[in-house]
Parts: C-alpha cells; sequence; structure tokens
C-alpha cells in the first residue's frame, strides 16, 4: 500500500481562530494511504472536527496545506473528490429520500436513468428499500441517517469524511450501522475519515485511530488497528479488542493530565 | 364541513341574539340597535333574492357578476405582487448593497395609503393599456401594490432560513449560486412565501375594490360598496350583502392559496408555517 498516492496529506497544518485567539490545531501531519479508515478521537476542543473541515476545505486552514488525490483541497472540493455526513442527517424536507440521495448525482449532471439505477442501488445497499418515496421526516433517526450515508456514498467518492455520524443515535442502532458502514465501505473500497467521541466504534470501525488532544490540537498518537477483517459482532468480543480500546484509552488519558476535572470523566 | 356550518349557525344566532338583548332592554351603547344598524340576518338573505332596483335581475346575479370582476382585478393583481415581491427578494437577498439601498424606500412606499396613490396609478396605467384591459388593468395595478410587499419581506427571510449544515453540503458539491438558489433557498422559504401569499390574497381583494373607487369603475364590488352607501339609511342589507359578498371572495381566494400549499410544500407536520 506505501507504494500508492495518499488520498489525504495534511502537512504541517496549524489552525487558529481569531475569536478569543484559541489554537485549533498545532503542526498536524497525517497521511491516508487508499481504502484507509482513520478514525480522528478526542475530547471536546481537540479540533477533530475543525481538522475534517479542513482536508474538506470547509474552513481553510491558517498555515500548512492539505492534499486530496495529489490536488489542493480546495480542487479536490471543487472536483467533487469526496462525499460528506454530519451528526444530523442534513436530508432536504422537501424531496424524497430517493431524490435525497440523488442529489449529489444531479450536480454531477448525471441523466435520470443512471441517477434511478444508482439510487435504487443505495436504497437497497444501505435497507431503506421502499422507503425511496418516503419523505426524511418520516423516517427514524437512524434510518435518515442511513439516507444521509446513501447520499454521501451514491457518486463513489474516493474519500469518505464523516462527522460523527452516530453521535445522535441510540448505542444499538449504532452498532448496527457501525456494521452497514463496514460493508459498504468494504464494498466500495473508499477512503474514510471518521471523527467520532467513541472509543470503541473508533476501534472496531479502524484501521487506525488517530488520537488527539486539546489546547493546542495535536495529535498525541496513532494506533494502528490490527483486527482481522471482515469485523462482526464478535469482534467487540476479542481480547485483541480490549487490548486496543485500552491502548487508545491510555494515549487519551496520558495527553489529558492537563485537562479539568470534568474532562477527564470523559475519557 | 360540518363545523363551519355550526360556526355560520352559531355566528348568526351570536347576532340575532345580541339584536334582541339590545333592542329588547333599549341599550344604546356603544349604539343604539335597529334595523338600520344591525337588520335581520334574514332580512339581508331575502335582499339576494330581489332586485336592488326596479326592472334589474336579483342583487345575488348582479353581486356575482360584480363579484367576478373584482375577482379578476384581485387575481391578476395578486400575481403581479407575488411575482415581483418574489423576484425582489431573489434579488436583494443576494446584494447587501442593493438590500440597504431599495429596503428603506420599498417600506417607505407601504406607508402610504394606498387611496392616495390610486388616481395617479389609474392615470399613469390607463393610457398605456389595451383596450380589453382598460379600468380593470389599473387596478389590478393598485391591487399588486398592495401584495408585492408581505410577498417581498417573506421571500428576503424564507430565502435566508436555509440550514447552516446545508448549505456546507452544497459547498461540498462546488454548488453554484443557481444551484443553491434552486435546490436550496428556494425550496426552504417557500413556507414563508406562502404565509405571505396567505396575506396577499386577501389583500389583492381590498386592494382591488379600494382600487374601484378612484377609477370610477361600476363593474365591480367596489363601485356596488359605494353605490349602496348612499342608500344604506334606506336599505342597509344590501351593503350587508355586497359586505357578505366581499368576504366570500377574500375566503375563496385564500383557500385556494392554502390550497395550493398543501400541494407545493412539503414539510413535516410541526414545521409548516
Amino acid at each position: 500500500m506505501s507504494d500508492k498516492q495518499p488520498v489525504v496529506s495534511v502537512m504541517n497544518v496549524t489552525k487558529t481562530f481569531a475569536q478569543g485567539n484559541v489554537t485549533a490545531l498545532q503542526d498536524i501531519e497525517l497521511e491516508l494511504k487508499p481504502g484507509e479508515f482513520v478514525s480522528l478521537i478526542g475530547p471536546s476542543g481537540c479540533g477533530k472536527s475543525t481538522l475534517l473541515r479542513i482536508i474538506g476545505d470547509l474552513v481553510p486552514p491558517t498555515s500548512g496545506s492539505v492534499t486530496v488525490n495529489g490536488k489542493p483541497a480546495k480542487q479536490a472540493r471543487i472536483d467533487r473528490d469526496y462525499g460528506i455526513v454530519f451528526q444530523d442527517a442534513v436530508l432536504f424536507d422537501w424531496r424524497t429520500v430517493a431524490k435525497n440521495i440523488a442529489l449529489p448525482l444531479e450536480m454531477l449532471g448525471w441523466d435520470k436513468e443512471k441517477r434511478r439505477a444508482r439510487v435504487a442501488e443505495m436504497l437497497e445497499l444501505m435497507e431503506l428499500k421502499g422507503f425511496g418515496d418516503h419523505h426524511p421526516w418520516q423516517l427514524s433517526g437512524g434510518m435518515q441517517q442511513r439516507a444521509s450515508i446513501a447520499r454521501a456514498f451514491a457518486f463513489e467518492p474516493a474519500l469518505l469524511l464523516m462527522d460523527e455520524p452516530f453521535g445522535a443515535l441510540d448505542e444499538m442502532t449504532r452498532e448496527r450501522l457501525n456494521l452497514e458502514l463496514l460493508s459498504i465501505w468494504q464494498r466500495l473500497q473508499s477512503t474514510v475519515v471518521f471523527v467520532t467521541h467513541s472509543i470503541s466504534e473508533a476501534v472496531f470501525l479502524s484501521t487506525r485511530v488517530v488520537v488527539m488532544s486539546p489546547r493546542p490540537g495535536r495529535i498525541a498518537g496513532i494506533v494502528d488497528i490490527d483486527l482481522p477483517d471482515p469485523r462482526s459482532v464478535e469482534t467487540r468480543e476479542q481480547p485483541r479488542f480490549f487490548e486496543l480500546v485500552t491502548e487508545v484509552r491510555e494515549l487519551l488519558r496520558k495527553r489529558g493530565e492537563h485537562l479539568l476535572p470534568e474532562e477527564q470523566e470523559l475519557l | 364541513m360540518l363545523s363551519i356550518v355550526a360556526l355560520m349557525l352559531a355566528l348568526v344566532g351570536l347576532w340575532e341574539l345580541y339584536r334582541w338583548i339590545w333592542s329588547s332592554a333599549g341599550f344604546t351603547w356603544p349604539f343604539a340597535v335597529d334595523s338600520t344598524s344591525m337588520p335581520h340576518v334574514w332580512t339581508v338573505l331575502k335582499a339576494f333574492g330581489q332586485p336592488a332596483q326596479v326592472n334589474q335581475p336579483a342583487l345575488a346575479t348582479i353581486l356575482f357578476h360584480k363579484a367576478l370582476f373584482t375577482m379578476k382585478e384581485s387575481v391578476v393583481g395578486f400575481g403581479i405582487g407575488a411575482v415581483v415581491g418574489f423576484a425582489l427578494g431573489v434579488l436583494l437577498v443576494h446584494s447587501r448593497l442593493l438590500q440597504r439601498g431599495f429596503l428603506p424606500y420599498l417600506v417607505a412606499s407601504q406607508t402610504i395609503p394606498i387611496l392616495a396613490i390610486a388616481p395617479m396609478v389609474v392615470v399613469w396605467v390607463n393610457p398605456k393599456l389595451p383596450a380589453s384591459l382598460q379600468g380593470w388593468g389599473a387596478v389590478a395595478v393598485i391591487a399588486s401594490y398592495l401584495t408585492f410587499f408581505p410577498v417581498l419581506i417573506n421571500t428576503l427571510r424564507g430565502l435566508q432560513s436555509a440550514d447552516a449544515r446545508a448549505l456546507e453540503l452544497m459547498r461540498t458539491y462546488a454548488a453554484g449560486r443557481w444551484s443553491v438558489l434552486w435546490k436550496l433557498r428556494v425550496p426552504a422559504s417557500l413556507p414563508y412565501v406562502f404565509a405571505a401569499l396567505k396575506l396577499a390574497a386577501t389583500a389583492s381583494v381590498v386592494g382591488a375594490i379600494i382600487g374601484e373607487l378612484p377609477s370610477g369603475l361600476q363593474s365591480g364590488l367596489g363601485g356596488a360598496i359605494i353605490n349602496f352607501n348612499q342608500y344604506y339609511s334606506v336599505e342597509p342589507q344590501e351593503l350587508w350583502a355586497t359586505n357578505i359578498v366581499a368576504a366570500l371572495v377574500g375566503i375563496i381566494f385564500f383557500l385556494v392559496v392554502v390550497g395550493a400549499e398543501r400541494i407545493v410544500v412539503r414539510r413535516a407536520p410541526e414545521n409548516t408555517a
């Protein structure tokens, strides 16, 4: 894998917010190889979401640079090289589920027949078959997020940015969606940047977990996840899974010494 | 439907009850009740079936045609106002400079009473109109003067109501200004626009009726109101009948807009304006 061009290169990125003079990110270096599933994890204020948004060219870095598919982040955005999933599904109420999934395809200028075929495929893949004609508000939170993931994967972008996509869901829905996400990721062989608060979710999903620490936001350490693929319900019960969870937790704790007590409790 | 009928009957009952108490007790506050100040409901209803003047068809027939005429004016005025208001909203939302430059004047325009500008509009607009639009065309323009403003203000507000993350999502698609406008901002604005259209629907009827007065048009409800006003002390029921018809026109128009909203605006039930 090392000979391939990285999908994402974050080079020496620093981000300061003028308001309050906060250093959200300092000297971040990170590289994602094709097909990797990389989680960004850390306490609030470690800049993990900001890093994701810099990769997506939704906010500019103060210094340093980001390339996606070998191009500057802005060019990659204009070329629609990535799909994005937010914490909320951000579906358009006035569109049916099928039309929501078709939105990026419309933007890419696909013709109607091609759109319909792809949307049908995505509905099947994300277990939304039969719900294409529903409107978003008629779906449960978990189904809405599935539609949002289907929309992000619909045009098969090389890169998928996910900003705490399952943060608002209950534990059971979350674990099911984790499995579904993994199967679609393996099938479409895309590269994923996944921001999360949950250690077990990060370990379960990822090929690598990037542990971040706050004030200023830095990479505290990177844990390679060597769990066997494909992951399944049993993965969470393997001793190796618990070892890796502990390793990530230790990294978070070590770097969390300067945190306020209530923030340490979160670790 | 049943509840509407029940409500109508209740209102009629209240009217007659009030009449009966005030006239039998001889109350004179806030006004003395007699057949001029408050005619019986049935007197008004009976007036619909009788000619207002000798050798004329029944009042209902006359008012029906006048209502159609006024409706034509208000529908066209509503249309002009809605299109102008929406287009101005789209234009102004894209330019802070235009918004700051023009909005104060547009607001000021609404503080001028419509009766004060109606004669000028008639003088300005009528000579330019083809024969088929003579007279009522100017009234439609006057009606549009009342309707564009709520549509403009709500369109502005609605276009800015798009969710911040939805805008970000469009940014990840490298969406241009037009795509963002048509795929996100305009659909997001529709509940606001329809709230304004409901106001505009009734305002356009009022605008059309008032616009008929300085135009000297006799074919619409405005002309009928002026006419029956003069005979009010003798035959109050005819003005009341006309008022009922004018209200019906407004209600019908309002309901048409509500119906259109049901079809066009697809939202979660709790998010409809």
